[in-house]
């Protein structure tokens, strides 16, 4: 048997990320795998808030993706590999099975991975907090999750068991497609060289439209044809690691090497360093060259050994965020806004509100890129005022959108459109765990 | 000499890694990686922030790939789930950057 090129594909980049393209991709993609990465720092943290809630902790989207995409998937011969199981993999497992035999498919494998989530261990760990530098249990807020980042081992044992779907928490994004790639080639686990172009891969694929012109236009310097209609990426992966990026025949968007240049370095720290818990990949002297349309090759990527440490991601209840917004237009709606602001801000003060920050914004004029607003940026006809609190208490962050409200009456001439909102916050902070104390198992389902 | 917008001869892409923010500076041609090289300090680029970044920014140098990574530390008001800035993700940091001036040797 020759050694072929491997076909794999991205059906998910974010966890709700669009339907549609993820169902082109299944039906026509021909792959031997296709990949679903929907979770960022907060969306962890609020899957298992909505479980201790007793809801369900894994994707919310889970169940629509397991109807409408990986069914053409499976009739195809394509394997599933995703994190949707995010704060409980056994219990997607579980609803997968289901959905799957609902609509009459069945005998499918499924795999669950579990072990990520620390926070049952967290009092034998004894974790210290990446920001801080304090112990775990000095952050002031109630912690609600602590999962470590694991790679890609637990996912090629599945694969190499049988597994047509694996589910499973907080894998790191670049793993999920290590994973499937150890397992068509064989790669072993140091096999550096190939380990590398498997995170390279992946790290491309996880942010799926972002390499086939998603967030990329700019026009006239940057022109994305049919922008609307663009799809999601997959990769022909060769057995020595180099491979091809490109799309669907037939979606929008492109893919160029100046896209797949910008996409190897986003949210990459030092691009000769890029850690990951399968190991530490080098993109730094990466060959990235047009091979036709719409057809980027990626080569010469390296990696070193894994870190004797995983990353942890905790997250603690932090309070609530209080937001209140209203537009001011015409003439005098600058100076009508800045008096807006003012009365809001002295109202908190006179209630005694509680906050811990607050922040007054001129949408329209320098809310995005606030102090570095340039002198030249010209003055807007309409602008909207943006008041956001952060509290203790629910109470506190409250009076923040109730005063912004109230402007209706109380306020300048003319403010209309008033909106208010209050959130719970789950903020993020990091940690280290040693890889041993991190085990990881398996359990299975069938549809 | 010219003067130019950055915009005129590099793009870029921006996205958060925590409490820090990513832009990476990638210019169309090779030939303008050198003067980049010189010009965009990190210094440079911190005073162009204006106080939106409140720790250090570091670059990283890909001459390989033609690219340059830079780390905007401390820049999204205590990170993306704690920030009451609007853009909490940082996105939209490199069109920021986009519009620093450069002064080029010849006609872009």
């Amino acid at each position: 048997m020759t050694a072929r090129p491997f076909r794999i594909g991205t059906g998910a980049a974010y966890s709700e990320d669009r339907i549609d393209p993820g169902v082109d991709m299944a039906a026509r993609g021909d792959l031997d795998y296709l990949v679903f990465e929907c979770l960022a720092e907060r969306t962890l943290a609020l899957a298992q808030v909505r479980r201790l809630r007793q809801g369900p902790g894994f994707d919310p989207w889970l169940e629509e993706r397991f109807r409408q995409i990986v069914p053409v998937a499976l009739a195809r011969g394509t394997r599933i590999v995703s994190n949707m199981g995010a704060a409980d993999p056994a219990g997607a497992a579980d609803r997968a099975a289901a959905v799957l035999r609902e609509q009459g498919v069945r005998g499918v494998r499924i795999a669950a991975l579990e072990g990520d989530d620390l926070l049952p261990r967290l009092d034998a760990l004894d974790l210290v907090v990446t920001e801080t530098g304090l112990p775990l249990r000095a952050l002031p807020g109630r912690i609600v999750s602590a999962n470590a980042h694991i790679g890609a081992q637990g996912l090629v044992q599945a694969l190499g068991l049988g597994a047509q779907v694996v589910l499973g928490g907080r894998v790191s994004d670049p793993a999920l497609y290590l994973a499937c790639l150890r397992h068509a080639h064989g790669w072993a686990a140091d096999d550096w060289p190939r380990i590398g172009a498997g995170i390279a891969v992946g790290h491309l694929l996880e942010c799926g439209a972002l390499v086939t012109g998603g967030f990329y236009a700019d026009p006239p310097y940057k022109v994305v044809p049919d922008l609307a209609a663009a799809g999601f990426p997959l990769a022909e992966v060769a057995p020595d690691g180099t491979a091809v990026i490109t799309k669907l025949e037939g979606t929008g968007g492109l893919v160029t090497p100046d896209i797949v240049l910008e996409q190897i370095l986003h949210e990459v720290h030092d691009p000769a360093a890029y850690i990951t818990p399968d190991a530490v990949a080098d993109f730094s002297a990466a060959r990235v060259d047009a091979a036709g349309r719409d057809r980027v090759r990626v080569s010469g990527v390296t990696a070193r050994p894994w870190p004797r440490q995983l990353k942890v991601s905790v997250g603690v209840h932090e309070g609530f965020i209080g937001e209140g917004e209203i537009s001011y237009a015409g003439s005098g709606a600058v100076d009508r806004a800045r008096l807006a602001g003012e009365v809001v801000r002295q109202r908190l003060e006179m209630r005694k509100a509680d906050l811990d920050e607050l922040q007054v914004d001129l949408i329209g004029l320098d809310a995005v890129h606030g102090p570095a607003t340039p002198a030249w940026a010209p003055a807007p006809y309409e602008l909207r005022l943006r008041v956001a609190g952060r509290a203790r208490t629910e109470t506190a962050a409250t009076m923040v959108g109730d005063e912004v409200e109230s402007l209706y009456v109380w306020g300048p001439v003319g403010g209309g459109g008033a909106r208010k909102t209050v959130r719970p916050i789950v903020a993020v902070y990091s940690s280290l765990v040693p890889r041993e104390r991190v085990e990881t198992r398996l359990t299975w389902r069938e549809s | 000499m010219a003067t130019v917008r950055l915009r005129e001869i590099a793009h870029a892409r921006s996205g958060d890694k925590g409490r820090d923010a990513m832009v990476s500076i990638i210019p169309w041609e090779r030939r303008h990686y050198a003067l980049l090289a010189r010009v965009l300090t990190p210094e440079r680029i911190k005073a162009h922030c204006g106080g939106l970044v409140r720790g250090d920014v570091v670059r990283y140098d890909a001459p390989a790939l033609g690219a340059f990574n830079v780390l905007l530390k401390d820049a999204l008001g205590g990170g993306v789930t704690r920030t009451l800035m609007l853009d909490i993700h940082g996105k939209a940091l490199s069109c920021l950057l986009l519009d620093m001036t450069i002064e080029l040797p010849e006609a872009p």
